[in-house]
């Protein structure tokens, strides 16, 4: 096995255990965020691993850098404290929820061995900046331009929405 | 991607960036003393040998090292102790992707770049790392449970993604330059000179450039053809590494400490070493993207190699023009690290609204307006695509 | 390709279902978000896959508008957090069931 399927296994072992850790971490908010940074980032090594080196770039800046900030900023400025929030105890909603992942995760897996395409050979800049932004420039401008238009309304969402009053 | 790539990275880095580092904390006291008219540092001594006081760091780092370390109570302990080495990595590792040398080939070898990792992502590698150090601090003061922490954390962050934006935005013009987001092409794209008068001809006010105006002359650096990006990304990346005059994260004449007030010995060691390392890697980013890398102005490097080979054969002359190129880079990174440290030591903090006001309202205008003249610019003179 | 598609994409699978189930059982609207970003990356992930396997640009390109979303999601849904918080002085999502019939 080469060193950049070792990667792919290790990043993927750390991802799985890192998104568990999060979504199973009760009490304590900032370390179910501090599991998803690691997430993120193991994420971009596995792009990095499947050649698409600026998506992988934009995984670290956007999502760890930026979203995942946001988030332990929320919770830092609301001061969610462990003991502030307590778990619930009602098991229905835990079941159907455990039962609904596996169902999804069962037919998911089914579907898997007989869909997927044969693997194509590729360039040796592929998933460059280059290239993805050519492809973003030429063929895909409008969608670039409507992203655009959805992220000024949900910046004047956001200011809108935390502002203390309007006056 | 592979193994040995990664292996030579860290080890440059270490080399050069931990060689730096202590030295600079002897800068930092000696060019403050300078300016408050003071000897400075020059005490520390093994034997009665001080050597201008360049012990210093020794002592600082002895006495760090044994001294207490608190972890004050109802901190969450693991993240206490995890804070301090996330803020030092992503300083640590961003030197990889500077180029300290340009390509050079010894006859019969193969050619070889002079950089950590030769990465095609180039800049964005450095702007990714980057915006990983924000958690650092913002961990720190939240892990320490205290609100004093708590304040500086919540200005930290703030800060620090307020300004990667602008700092990202800031730099397009030098990406449209130079046609590339790659750090080592683009010290070769600054390793020539244009004529300062050249747009008299490329707009077709005259037409060949008369003699006296053609020697008017400058290197092609970042700092020439795109001088506001330039003050622009200084003042970005300045206040992203948080050091005065933006050190409202930290400003102890209103949150005591910040978000480093409840850590002690080497663990506030680290907060303050990766602050100094993150002066190096500032310098040598300012070096590549504005100042021509290890470019030597006026002399480009094919030139130099040509000039040599006649006298010493072409193996010497292109070890003499490595030799040479590298130097430039250090005395570059050097004068930059000067710049930073004479900044630091005369603008007072900013208050916090107005740091946060110079980066959405004046620098985020500023930069669009920065990218919108020079694609017009290139538009006119290179013509549609 | 060093891995095979399947085991890109089963990773994927994995990733969007434990999405699925932090989104379905958490209370804490915070948490909640977190769950759908990781949904959103585990898209990601398969888009990165298949636009491998493909040997095309095009996912990345699809990558780039879903992380778009996802930050608008997010700026738009924090600030929601935020002013519930204010009015309610929680995050618990049972706390704000006020139009549930």
């Amino acid at each position: 096995m080469s060193f950049a399927a070792g990667l792919f296994y290790v990043m993927a072992a750390l991802a799985v255990v890192t998104a568990l850790g999060m979504v199973l971490n009760l009490r304590n908010t900032v370390a179910g965020a501090m599991c998803l940074v690691v997430t993120m980032i193991s994420l971009a090594v596995i792009y990095v691993v499947l050649d698409a080196h600026f998506v992988a770039v934009l995984q670290i800046m956007v999502y760890a850098g930026a979203i995942l900030v946001l988030f332990l900023f929320v919770v830092m400025l609301l001061n969610l404290r462990s003991d502030a929030f307590t778990p619930s105890r009602a098991t229905a909603p835990k079941v159907v929820g455990a039962a609904v992942g596996v169902a999804v995760l069962a037919a998911f897996l089914a579907k898997l061995p007989d869909a997927l395409p044969k693997v194509a050979e590729i360039p040796a800049d592929f998933g460059s900046y280059r290239q993805v932004g050519l492809a973003l420039y030429r063929d895909y401008v409008v969608p670039f331009e409507v992203a655009s238009f959805l992220l000024l309304a949900a910046v004047v969402g956001a200011v809108v929405l935390a502002k203390r009053r309007l006056s | 991607m592979d193994l040995w790539t990664v292996v030579r990275a860290l080890f440059i880095i270490l080399v050069v960036v931990a060689a730096f580092a202590p030295v600079i904390t002897w800068v930092e006291r000696k060019q403050s003393a300078v300016m408050q008219d003071r000897i400075g540092a020059n005490r520390a001594d093994i034997g009665g040998i001080t050597v201008l006081g360049l012990l210093h760091p020794l002592a600082d780092v002895l006495k760090l090292i044994t001294k207490e370390d608190f972890v004050p109570a109802g901190a969450n302990r693991f993240l206490h102790a995890l804070a301090p080495i996330i803020a030092a990595i992503p300083a640590i590792i961003g030197f990889a992707v500077i180029p300290y040398g340009a390509t050079y080939q010894f006859p019969g070898h193969e050619p070889f770049t002079l950089v950590g990792a030769d990465l095609d992502w180039g800049l964005l590698y450095i702007f990714a790392i980057g915006s990983l150090a924000t958690y650092g601090s913002v961990l720190a003061g939240w892990a320490s449970n205290s609100n004093w922490g708590m304040l500086g954390s919540l200005r930290a962050s703030a800060q620090m993604i307020s300004y990667e934006v602008t700092m990202g935005l800031s730099v397009v013009g030098v990406f449209m330059v130079y046609q590339t987001l790659e750090l080592t092409d683009m010290a070769v794209a600054q390793d020539s000179t244009f004529h300062l008068f050249g747009f008299l001809e490329t707009f077709g006010l005259v037409k060949t450039l008369p003699g006296w105006l053609s020697f008017a002359q400058l290197p092609f650096w970042g700092v020439f053809v795109q001088p506001l990006a330039f003050v622009m990304f200084l003042t970005c990346i300045m206040a992203e590494n948080k050091r005065p005059p933006f050190d409202a994260p930290e400003g102890e004449s209103e949150i005591v400490a910040g978000y480093f007030m409840e850590y002690s010995g080497m663990r506030f060691g680290l907060f303050y070493m990766s602050e100094f390392i993150e002066i190096v890697v500032i310098a040598g980013l300012l070096t590549a993207l504005f100042f021509g890398g290890w470019s030597i102005p006026y002399l480009s490097k094919d030139e130099l190699i040509a000039g040599m080979t006649p006298v010493m054969g072409v193996g010497l002359a292109t070890a003499l023009t490595m030799v040479a190129h590298v130097a430039t880079f250090l005395l570059k990174v050097v004068i930059m690290i000067w710049l930073q440290m004479q900044i630091r030591w005369t603008l007072p903090r900013f208050r916090y609204d107005q740091i946060m006001d110079l980066c959405w309202k004046i620098i985020l205008p500023l930069s669009l307006v920065n990218i919108f003249v020079t694609g017009a610019v290139i538009l006119l003179v290179k013509g549609a695509p | 390709m060093v891995v095979p598609l399947e085991h890109v994409i089963g990773l994927s699978a994995i990733l969007f279902t434990i999405g699925t189930v932090g989104a379905l059982t958490r209370r804490n609207l915070v948490v909640i978000l977190m769950s759908i970003e990781l949904m959103l990356n585990a898209v990601n992930l398969s888009l990165v896959g298949f636009s491998r396997a493909f040997g095309e640009v095009d996912g990345h390109v699809f990558v780039l508008m879903v992380i778009t979303v996802a930050a608008a999601e997010v700026a738009v849904g924090l600030g929601i957090v935020i002013s519930l918080f204010r009015n309610r002085d929680s995050v618990n999502v049972e706390d704000v069931s006020l139009l549930k019939w």
